[in-house]
């Protein structure tokens, strides 16, 4: 013990080790009574630990160029030992990766947690999604098939609905007048270089202004206001040991479900790696129907609800705003679910409900039914956003007990 | 040796387990496992009868894709030496049998069939076939193969019941009127349940070493669900 404790004094004269341990994990205090909704911020963190470990084997076998990035996906498949367990890690990954997210970002609807002193926190987090959201579209032109190639065409075209210069900024970001072997090539710089930096650096600044504020809870109790004669709170447990070996029980059991798709089903039924894929992209042959990956679909199914290509895009747009500035939508005085009113409750299932119908939808072909369907739901999307100031302020809310209910 | 039985019967049980998550992701996203394979020609395609374990039926398929199938097709990610080795075949034979356009039993199933020559034929290429059963699915492709009909119409004379105006002729004709009709069938599930082995020839080894992932996570979260427990005993 003398020994480690003599290089940790060593380390600490210059570097600050222990006190980097104490502030983040030992002597981070965390509301005692986080329920399973509390688990995915931590499994984001395992998805992107397993994206990144995965991502860095690929590209020692993977080639980024029309002509042979298809092939060398196969051969990774194939020939690379293993290399099937590392795609279908990666592949499988990236769907797990939005799970995981929009459950983390459905906590934070949830229980208030975006609402004062935590505006930097969600909004981090919503920069942490836009980012994975490009990082994920990017990914997915690599492997080169025909669904590759069609979805990052269809994506890409919303560029040239920007007035004046969109034909041509559109020109400049694929690098040709088609998608081509340039285009993959840039891809891959982005998804492997640019975006992950931008990514890890939003992540940590996510903890950090977590933790400079401290964690929100099912309660939306501030649990700094209680504190005992040491200044911790009556309400708090440190996150290690505590929820380090709770968060590993969850690791587990999220490990067993993800590895079961992974060994199991690692297609997804078509939806995680889609059929249209096992063919190489070709510009001359437009499949039947395009369809972006699942986690997109439901910003797809709002850019497809409005009559107008401009407007649709601009949309598109305006579903992604408009969660940045949720912290100053939610007028309530409280800010766990469990307190506000009716309205709030029955606001969020029905948003809820639009989102995933929409998502849904996204993966269709187009009907007139289902167009009308989705500008309903898209309606309802940003009904829920845009009455959230009056319901939020007006509605009765339940009175907030001092100190924290435990869940389980 | 006991000891060994009862492992086996865990592994098997684990598998079982396994295939009823699969069976339970599949119900959820039933909808768009249907979708996502229709393809064309919907009332038309039947249920693939394949078994991926059938080594037997995979080298009956092997033979025929070999004889009927590579002459103008390749499957170019697919090596003699991975078929030789997955489904039992001896090297020798493959090498006596299965090669025709090679000598190395290291090389892709590729064919001697010219790009510009195949064109000047058929009017195009015909496809690369070791990811067809992933491109369309194993019950397509099967409908596919049974699926040929006589068509005064088309070039070839013949059209197919899910691919309508298909480019290729019925180069299967003579092998269904050896076999006969029942026999063909069951020729044609043997022919698909091999282009399915290439399309993912791991995927025996992934649901093995899977079944003992699995089966080590269910171990593991024994001592993490009790040092849980241990420590937040006291967490009032």
């Amino acid at each position: 013990m003398g020994f480690f404790n003599s290089i940790m004094s060593w380390v600490d004269a210059r570097f600050p080790a222990t006190r980097m341990f104490e502030d983040h994990l030992s002597k981070y205090y965390a509301p005692k009574n986080f329920n399973i909704w509390y688990f995915f911020g931590s499994l984001s963190l395992l998805v992107l630990v397993n994206q990144l470990l995965t991502g860095v084997w690929l590209t020692m076998s993977y080639t980024p160029s029309g002509e042979g990035a298809f092939d060398s996906v196969e051969y990774i498949m194939r020939d690379v030992e293993y290399g099937w367990l590392i795609r279908y890690l990666h592949a499988v990954g990236a769907s797990a990766f939005f799970v995981v997210v929009y459950l983390h970002m459905f906590r934070g609807l949830l229980y208030g947690s975006y609402q004062k002193p935590r505006e930097l926190v969600w909004i981090f987090g919503m920069l942490i999604y836009v980012v994975l959201m490009g990082e994920a579209f990017f990914g997915y032109l690599l492997p080169w098939g025909q669904m590759s190639y069609w979805g990052a065409q269809v994506i890409l075209y919303l560029l040239s609905v920007i007035p004046v210069m969109g034909e041509d900024l559109l020109v400049w970001v694929r690098g040709d007048y088609l998608i081509s072997s340039v285009t993959v090539k840039r891809f891959f710089a982005l998804h492997v270089i640019a975006l992950p930096i931008v990514l890890l650096g939003l992540v940590v600044m996510h903890i950090i202004a977590l933790h400079e504020v401290g964690s929100n809870n099912p309660d939306g109790i501030d649990i700094k206001a209680k504190k005992d004669e040491k200044g911790v709170p009556l309400d708090g447990i440190p996150f290690h040991p505590y929820y380090s070996v709770h968060d590993l029980k969850a690791v587990v059991v999220f490990m067993a479900v993800f590895l079961s798709v992974v060994f199991f089903f690692p297609d997804g039924g078509g939806l995680l790696l889609e059929p249209p894929n096992f063919e190489p992209a070709n510009s001359m042959k437009t499949p039947d129907h395009i369809a972006p990956v699942w986690y997109f679909t439901p910003f797809y199914s709002i850019l497809r609800a409005i009559p107008n290509k401009e407007g649709g895009v601009i949309f598109l747009g305006a579903a992604l705003a408009v969660l940045f500035i949720l912290p100053w939508l939610d007028r309530s005085a409280v800010r766990s679910m469990r307190y506000k009113g009716i309205i709030s409750k029955v606001a969020l299932a029905i948003f809820v409900v639009a989102f995933v119908t929409l998502g849904y939808l996204g993966t269709q072909g187009p009907t007139e039914i289902k167009t009308n369907i989705a500008r309903v739901c898209t309606a309802l999307y940003f009904l829920y956003f845009g009455a959230m100031p009056f319901y939020t302020y007006f509605e009765a809310t339940k009175p907030v007990p001092d100190r924290v209910r435990m869940s389980h | 040796m006991k000891n060994i039985a009862i492992f086996r019967h865990i592994f098997q049980a684990s598998v079982l387990l396994c295939r009823s998550n699969v069976l339970l992701f599949l119900v959820i996203f039933g909808v768009n496992v249907a979708h996502a394979s229709g393809g064309h020609g919907g009332e038309h395609i039947v249920t693939a009868p394949i078994n991926y374990k059938d080594k037997v039926s995979l080298q009956k398929g092997a033979k025929i894709f070999m004889n009927n199938c590579s002459g103008c097709h390749s499957a170019k990610y697919i090596r003699y030496e991975r078929i030789s080795q997955d489904l039992g075949i001896p090297i020798e034979i493959v090498e006596k049998n299965l090669m025709f356009t090679t000598t190395k039993i290291g090389d892709p199933i590729l064919t001697a069939l010219p790009a510009r020559q195949a064109k000047e034929w058929f009017g195009i290429v015909p496809p690369d076939l070791t990811l067809e059963a992933r491109l369309r699915g194993a019950d397509w492709l099967y409908s596919y193969l049974i699926g040929f009909y006589p068509d005064e119409k088309r070039p070839w004379g013949v059209n197919n019941h899910v691919f309508d105006k298909v480019g290729m002729p019925d180069v299967l004709a003579p092998l269904k009127k050896e076999l006969g009709d029942k026999q063909f069938e069951s020729a044609m599930a043997d022919l698909t349940n091999f282009m399915v082995y290439i399309a993912e020839p791991m995927r025996a080894e992934r649901e093995t070493i899977g079944a003992w992932v699995l089966i080590f996570l269910a171990i593991f979260f024994i001592p993490v669900y009790f040092l849980n427990r241990e420590y937040w005993k006291d967490v009032k």
